[in-house]
């Protein structure tokens, strides 16, 4: 097979040797059904060790590739390169500290998915001797999409309320959250609150969508953060018109 | 954290938008198309029929409602649109956007009461 000479301009960042990002390139001999990891892996195979990057399943499964490629955030697994041109510039995440090379920090995104309690809160144990929990195929729907993240970034890349507020809870984690308040088997909602309907939570967004265009499992973040929107403006003027239905539980079976 | 109370002006937002949403192909379809085309006779929005309907206390009060929420809408749209394109000075935003809206609120009001 005759393979196709791609020039890959890639951004480096060497912390011990530069003290800003600069851009190396490489030709790289590809093959047709190549994607950019591919690429790159060729470059650190075979040009040069010293190039860092983060992947791992090669199958649009784990997140770990996720990087700017011709100004498009994108898993670098899923990019084809027959889709590309034969000039190709591959940039760390934007909107993230440059660790090294095409690595971005994950720091923070880690602490906003943990501040938004990304897990099954259930009012008390299933009653089933099994320990389950059942839940019919509509209810399963109603979370299903928001729960496909895996978490690759993309969408705080391209979020501008997130470039500008670095407090504000980002895409990613509030479609998180929203996955766990839309499931019959959630009693958590309330608990979530404090983070997500704060003003650097849902409440920061302005709806510009460009979340839900890139992110490469269709997850739609921005149709999560509108639905929860609605759901948090119903609680507030429940909670403005009846302050003591506060502290009851979020009664079981409401999922909105 | 706290709880933010942007619910409030969000509601009034979503409300906008969601009336503007329904209303606005409708308007457009009736006077953009079926008067044209002849599908509505041009008595059937003359003056004096159009003005019983919005003098009715109900008209009044359903053009008060649909008014105030598209105030509401574009206040708080241009608010974000401001925060987007740059200018940080959410402060002054909010008085400028939400004044405009609540100063056409009153006028909306008592342009209607006046008919």
């Amino acid at each position: 097979m005759s393979a196709r000479q791609i020039t890959l301009e890639v951004l480096r960042y060497r912390p011990e040797s530069e003290s800003e990002p600069v851009f190396q390139s490489y030709s790289v001999p590809c093959q047709k059904e190549w994607v950019v990891l591919d690429a790159l892996n060729y470059v650190k195979d075979n040009l040069d060790r010293t190039l860092s990057f983060r992947w791992s399943c090669h199958m649009a499964v784990c997140g770990s590739c996720g990087m700017v490629i011709n100004d498009n955030p994108m898993l670098s697994c899923k990019a084809f390169l027959r889709d590309l041109p034969d000039h190709i510039r591959v940039e760390p995440l934007q909107n993230f500290p440059i660790e090294r090379d095409l690595m971005v920090s994950l720091d923070d995104f880690m602490d906003k998915l943990k501040s938004v309690k990304p897990y099954l809160i259930p009012k008390q144990p299933t009653a089933d001797p099994d320990g389950t929990y059942k839940q019919s195929s509509a209810q399963l729907k109603k979370f299903k999409p928001f729960a496909m993240c895996i978490n690759c970034m993309a969408c705080y890349s391209v979020c501008p309320q997130y470039g500008l507020n670095d407090g504000f809870a980002g895409p990613a984690a509030l479609a998180l959250a929203h996955r766990y308040n839309a499931d019959s088997r959630d009693q958590g909602r309330r608990a979530r609150e404090d983070v997500v309907a704060s003003n650097t939570g849902i409440w920061e967004c302005t709806f510009v969508g460009a979340c839900s265009e890139v992110c490469p499992k269709n997850v739609d973040p921005a149709a999560a953060i509108q639905q929860t929107k609605i759901a948090s403006t119903v609680d507030y003027f429940k909670d403005l018109l009846m302050p003591s239905g506060r502290k009851i539980a979020h009664p079981e079976g409401d999922t909105t | 954290m706290a709880r933010s109370h942007k619910p409030v002006v969000w509601g009034l937002f979503a409300a906008g938008g969601t009336a503007s949403a329904f209303l606005v192909p409708v308007l457009a379809i009736t006077l953009g198309f079926a008067v044209p085309l002849g599908l509505l006779s041009p008595t059937d929005l003359s003056f004096d029929r159009v003005y019983s309907i919005v003098s009715h206390p109900l008209g009044r009060l359903v053009l008060f409602g649909y008014m105030t929420v598209c105030f509401w809408h574009a206040a708080h749209r241009t608010r974000t649109t401001a925060h987007d394109v740059g200018l940080h000075n959410d402060r002054v935003t909010m008085i400028v956007c939400y004044g405009a809206a609540g100063l056409s609120t009153v006028l909306a009001a008592l342009f209607l009461l006046s008919l």
